[in-house]
Formats: structure tokens, sequence, C-alpha cells
């Protein structure tokens, strides 16, 4: 089932790692500085408290120091790192024809032109720093949907644009929502209508092709009263000696009665530093998903936050991740209650192979007066080989006592047992293993579009390859 | 080429451990059913994993043939593409993975090529008919959470589908009540044929009153210690294993 893509070493034969002859047609010097932030600023034409905002935050990043608490960033190197590369011209074309062609091209490898005609109902494609091609279907435009870049939905809906950005995350959240803040190029902004019920998934797709560049999209998606969005985003890049680094941050608001979800399928390759943050307040009955699948990337720390600021909101986080020898997945989710008869659960399974770490990091917080909330997490571990690690920190803080809350945490190793059970039916040991491992997934995998749980699926049995034995 | 699986003077031990199987000597020829009865710690339950490829285990001596080709050298799964099938004492619990998706891996891995979701699905029917068994079973995650009943039950009905030439039964009987080793035992029948041949490993006579035997072994200490027709498990039930064990003693 698996005969095209049996790779003992993934960061070898990653499927996605090809380079493209594609030259920026700009690109800031090396390392950041103010000067660097205004010339971002200057590039995009952006208003004068943008780039206020922009160099305020230059200000709080360079004041925060490097966190310790989690993964090791110390190989992290700013000075090394391109903090802006421009593409092409021609942002957010509405037609792939106008993509410059070795772009399109690798949007057609990575078949989102197709999926874009088949399953999804709109696209956004960025290539380095900048967005290449937006486009949503007529119909959810003629319904009031936008689905443009950000820098877009800054140049024409400004006075939205500005009522929710940074609200979400303030760039004195954390050293990389500040230095996000400060560098930001690309993501999307979408704004749902009050009602409107996107049925089809809306995807962002982010690719890296320059070496040693930084790519920091900022999202802000505005879900109205009533209304419904699934929006996905995929992440690929070139396999380099260099190391890259992708620092995003996600802003949601989601309204009265109206329900999101966002899932990530994350598969840089295994030389990216991948700091995200991304955080959802839910309103009144409003209903907010998480699906967060971190496969790639050479150290992951990102730990997708709900706030419940209303009562009724409710809040599913479901994390994945996979790491592999060299990879540190420090990955979780908090959610923040803060209004009464609210809910939700975070579902975290997490596989090491090799001698990879992966870390749960998770926070249940329920303030005082915040009434009858009901949370469960329930995280689990997988470890494939001797020399993989797992950590759990799961941070609790309640301060009212009429809180429900569920906790369970496993920890498992590949079970010999099983895998001879599965191989006395017929199956070669690495499939009974990689199906092993689909099943231990599935809980969170069976919640994923159809397309994307097959190429979960792929990934897997890939990484699994020659993992047993 | 001989039509039979054939145990050859078989040594095996616990991997670094104690040895269980001291010389077992067994031939069950294609087209028939051989009991092997003994008490407990007998080596019965080894036998059948070794004769699957079970890791946990290492043949010391001694060779097992399939139709005069001997596959100690060759995996679990390969051994399984031979045509081999292990029905398990303890079916093994493997959670997120549906019974139907895992059964149809299973048999596309034998046959070494996709099968038709219709082949499948007619398989399945036949088998689930003869079990007299509903479809909810098909897509429950394997073994989770089933009933100890429903475990030896699905086994059985994962060796219906995959279609073994030898298979070892290793305890289906034991935990099952009289209606569900009925069915138990309707499958093993439904197999019996020219190209089916079958070793069961029991403790007990009752399940040999549905599945008549063409031969009864004993075993006791590693090692097959008498051997007769159906007539020797109604003596072991009436005068119980010692015998057998005194039997053994003066070999």
């Amino acid at each position: 089932m698996s005969e095209n893509f049996l790779v003992e070493d993934i960061g070898n034969e990653y499927k996605y790692g090809f380079v493209d002859e594609v030259q920026p047609v700009w690109k800031a010097e090396k390392g950041l500085s103010r000067r660097v932030v205004e010339a971002i600023s200057y590039h995009k034409e952006e208003p004068a408290w943008m780039l206020q905002f922009r160099l305020k935050a230059l200000e709080i990043y360079q004041a925060k120091p490097v966190p310790t608490w989690g993964a090791d960033l110390s190989g992290l190197n700013m000075d090394e790192i391109y903090f802006y590369a421009k593409p092409t011209e021609k942002r957010d074309a509405q037609s792939w024809d106008e993509v410059p062609e070795a772009i399109r091209r690798t949007y057609e490898r990575l078949g989102i032109p197709e999926a874009e005609r088949r399953v999804l109902a709109g696209v956004g494609a960025q290539y380095d720093s900048e967005m290449v091609y937006h486009q949503v279907r007529e119909e959810l435009k003629r319904q009031g949907v936008i689905f443009v870049s950000i820098e877009e939905g800054l140049k024409h809906y400004e006075d939205l644009f500005r009522e929710y950005f940074a609200t979400v995350v303030p760039p004195e959240d954390n050293k990389y929502a500040a230095l996000n803040s400060a560098v930001w190029s690309g993501g999307s902004f979408v704004y749902v209508p009050k009602g409107v019920k996107v049925e089809l998934p809306l995807q962002a797709y982010f690719r890296v092709n320059t070496a040693e560049l930084g790519q920091f999209e900022r999202t802000l998606i505005i879900v109205d009263e009533g209304a419904e969005v699934h929006y996905i985003e995929g992440c690929t890049a070139p396999v380099y000696t260099t190391d890259s680094f992708h620092s995003g941050v996600i802003e949601i608001v989601v309204n009265q009665g109206a329900r999101s979800r966002y899932t990530t399928i994350q598969n840089w390759p295994h030389n990216m530093y991948n700091l995200v943050t991304q955080r959802a307040i839910v309103k009144k009955d409003a209903y907010h998903m998480w699906l967060d699948g971190n496969l790639g990337s050479k150290v992951t720390m990102k730990y997708p936050s709900s706030y419940l600021v209303e009562e009724g909101a409710r809040s599913d986080i479901l994390s994945i991740a996979f790491a592999n020898t060299g990879q540190h997945q420090d990955a979780g989710g908090k959610l923040i209650f803060a209004a009464s008869h609210t809910g939700g659960s975070i579902v975290s399974k997490s596989i090491s192979k090799g001698s990879g770490r992966s870390s749960y990091r998770g926070l249940i917080k329920v303030y005082e007066g915040a009434k009858h909330v009901k949370v469960n997490v329930e995280c689990d571990a997988l470890l494939i080989n001797e020399e993989s690690r797992t950590d759990t920190y799961p941070y609790m803080e309640i301060e009212d006592d009429t809180a429900t809350v569920g906790h369970e945490a496993t920890v498992s190793r590949l079970n010999d047992e099983q895998i001879f059970y599965l191989q006395s039916r017929g199956l070669p040991e690495d499939e009974a293993a990689a199906l092993i491992v689909r099943g231990f997934i599935e809980p969170v995998a069976k919640e994923l579009p159809l397309e994307y749980a097959v190429e979960l699926n792929r990934l897997i049995e890939l990484e699994m390859e020659g993992s047993v034995g | 080429m001989a039509n039979e699986l054939e145990i050859r003077n078989l040594h095996a031990r616990i991997v670094d451990g104690e040895a269980i199987l001291k010389g077992v000597n067994l031939v069950v020829p294609k087209g028939q059913i051989h009991a092997v009865m003994g008490p407990n710690g007998a080596g019965k339950s080894t036998l059948g994993k070794v004769i699957a490829g079970d890791p946990g285990y290492e043949v010391t001596q001694g060779d097992i043939l399939v139709d005069g080709e001997s596959i100690l050298e060759l995996g679990p799964d390969e051994r399984a593409r031979k045509g081999l099938f292990l029905a398990f004492q303890y079916p093994v619990e493997v959670p997120g993975v549906s019974n139907a998706n895992f059964l149809r891996l299973a048999l596309q891995a034998k046959r070494g090529e996709e099968v038709s979701v219709q082949e499948f699905y007619a398989k399945l029917q036949k088998a689930l008919e003869t079990l007299e068994w509903d479809e909810s079973i098909l897509t429950r995650y394997l073994n989770d959470g089933f009933s100890g009943g429903e475990k030896k039950r699905n086994e059985i009905m994962h060796m219906m589908v995959l279609e073994p030439i030898y298979a070892i039964l290793d305890e289906t009987d034991s935990g099952l009540d009289i209606d569900a080793l009925k069915l138990v035992a309707k499958g093993v029948n439904a197999m019996r044929g020219p190209n089916f041949g079958a070793l069961l490993i029991t403790h007990y006579q009752r399940i040999l009153n549905y599945i008549v035997p063409d031969a009864v072994h004993v075993m006791i200490d590693g090692r097959i210690v008498t051997s007769g027709g159906p007539e020797l498990a109604m003596k072991l039930e009436e005068q119980g294993y010692d015998w057998v064990k005194e039997l053994a003693l003066a070999n």
C-alpha cells in the first residue's frame, strides 16, 4: 500500500524537499533591524499606524528574553535569517495563470490547484514572504465572504481589520508574537458574514523556497454570528543544510453562535524552527475546534489556545505530533475559561520514533466566577524505539470549585504482541507497526477531511518504514 | 511434494530462557484435523506460537515443514503467506484499527495483490452467515472491548476469510459457552476439505464432539507421548492425564 514512498530516512527523501529556480524580486538584508522592519512596511505601502505598530513590536521583541522553559532554541540565530523575500511583484493573483510559471509549477506538484477544483472553497498560496495567489468561489464572494491576503485585507477593509487585528494575540503576549508583529508578511484575512456557512474548507498553503528565510504569516479570521467555516493550513519547504524559521500568528474571533475549525498539517522539513502562536476568542454559544498536526520541523513550539469568554462557548483541541530522530515537537493546547457554562477538551496523541522527542504542554485555566465549566484532557504518548522520548507538562489552574475537570495521560510502547498478532495474519512488520500507529491516532485523524486523513496515513507509513525489527 | 504440515524433532525455548519443546514429532496431512491435548504447562500453546513464528521463542533443534519446505527461516508474515494461520488463545486488542479494514489489508498482504471490495465483502458475508453474526462486528476496532467469546469467534472469522492451508487453533474452545462453542465448531467444519488441515489445541474433549478429529495426540512436558483416534480423547476425559504421564516417564 505504500510502494512508492518507502524510505528509511525521511530527511533525505522528503517528498516536498525540491528547490525551485526562483530568485526573489527583492530580499531584505540578513538579520533583524529597524531598517528591515521599515523596508517591509515600505514594500507593503502600509498606513503609518501599521509601521508604528511594527516598530513598537520590535522593541517589545528585543526586550523579551528567549524562552528557556520549552524546546532548545539556542541553535536559532536571527543574524543568519532573511526576514523578508518578495517572490514576485503581483500579490493575490486570482488566476493561476497570473502566477509566475516556476512558482505555479510548484503548487501543481503539491496538488493545490487540483484540490481547489475538487474539494476546497478557496485557496491562498504563500510563497516565501507573500501570498502569490488567493481565490475563493464566486458564490461565496456574492454572500460577502472575504478571503484575501492579510495585506489586501488591510488595504481594502481597513476598519474591520483594525477593529480586530492584534486584539486576540497582542505583541506583548510572547517574544515570537512580538517578532511576528514587527515583521509579519503574508497570511490570510478571512471574514465570514453573519449566518453564512462555508461548507467546503478554505485552505492556505505555505511554501518557503529561499534558504535561510524566516516566514512570518499573520492570519486574522472573523467568523460572524451564526456563521461557519473550516480553514486549513499546510506547510512544506525544501531541505537545506542551514536552518529556516517559521513564526506565525493566527487570530480567530468566533462570534455568537458561530462554528469554526482550524486545521494545521505542518510538514516542514527537519531544518525548520516552527514557533507559532494560535489563538481563538470564542463567544456566546459559539464553538471552535483546533486540529493540530505536527509532523515536520526540527523544533516546534505550538499550543493552540481558545479563550471561552461568554456563556455557552465550547472548544476542542485535537493534537497529533510525530517526532522522528532530530525532532522535538513541543505541542499541546490551552483552554481558558472565563465564563460560566463553558466547556471543552484537549486530546493529544504523540508518537516518538528513533531519538525523537515529543512533549505535551497544556494549560487549563478556569477563572473564579466561571461556574460549571466542564473540561477533559487526554494525552497519550506512543514510543516506538528504546531511545524515543516523551514528556508531559499539564498545567491546571482551577479557581472555581464548580468546575468538572478530567485528566488522563498514558505512555505506551509499540507492543511486540500486537505486531506478532498482525504479522501472523500476513502483514509485514513495518506495515503492522504503521497500522498500530494509525490506530493510535485514529480518534484524532477521523476528524480530518478524507484527503488529509489519507495524506496523514501515508506520511505515517513513510515515517514508520524501517522503524522496528 | 509432501502434502502435510510436519513438525520434526522440534526443540524450542523462550528466548534466553527455559526450554519448552523437547522434541515434538507430529504430522498433519492436508485434509485432516488433528487434536493436541495435554495438561497445563505441557507446551501446547508454545507449539502453536513456534509454528506461527513468535519471535519470543527460539528453535534450538528440529524443523517445521509446510508441504515439504522448511519455514524456520521465515518471519510470521511470510509463514502466513505460505498458508499458515494461528487462532490466538488470547487475541490481541488493536484500538483504532477496524476489524474489516485490517482483514482486507491482511488478505491483500497474503495474496500480494489488491482484493476488490466486492470479493472481500462476499467472503465476509459468507463467514458471518456461518458464524451467525451480524455486520456490526466489522466496523468495531480489532478485538477492542470484545468479550472473550467475541474474540474467539472473530479469530474463526479471520480464518474463514484468509483461507489458510494449515490452521492452528490454540484453545479456541476455552471460555466459550455451549452455543458459542457450536458456532466456532461450525466455522471450523465449514473449512474442512481436501485443501485444509488443522491442529486443534485443547484441554477438553468437549469441542471434539463437534469437530471430530482424524487423530488425537497427547503432549506432556514438551513431547507427544501417545497418539490415537477420537477414542483417546474420551479416555483422557474419563481417566485424566496421570496414566499418560506414567507412560511418558516409562519412555
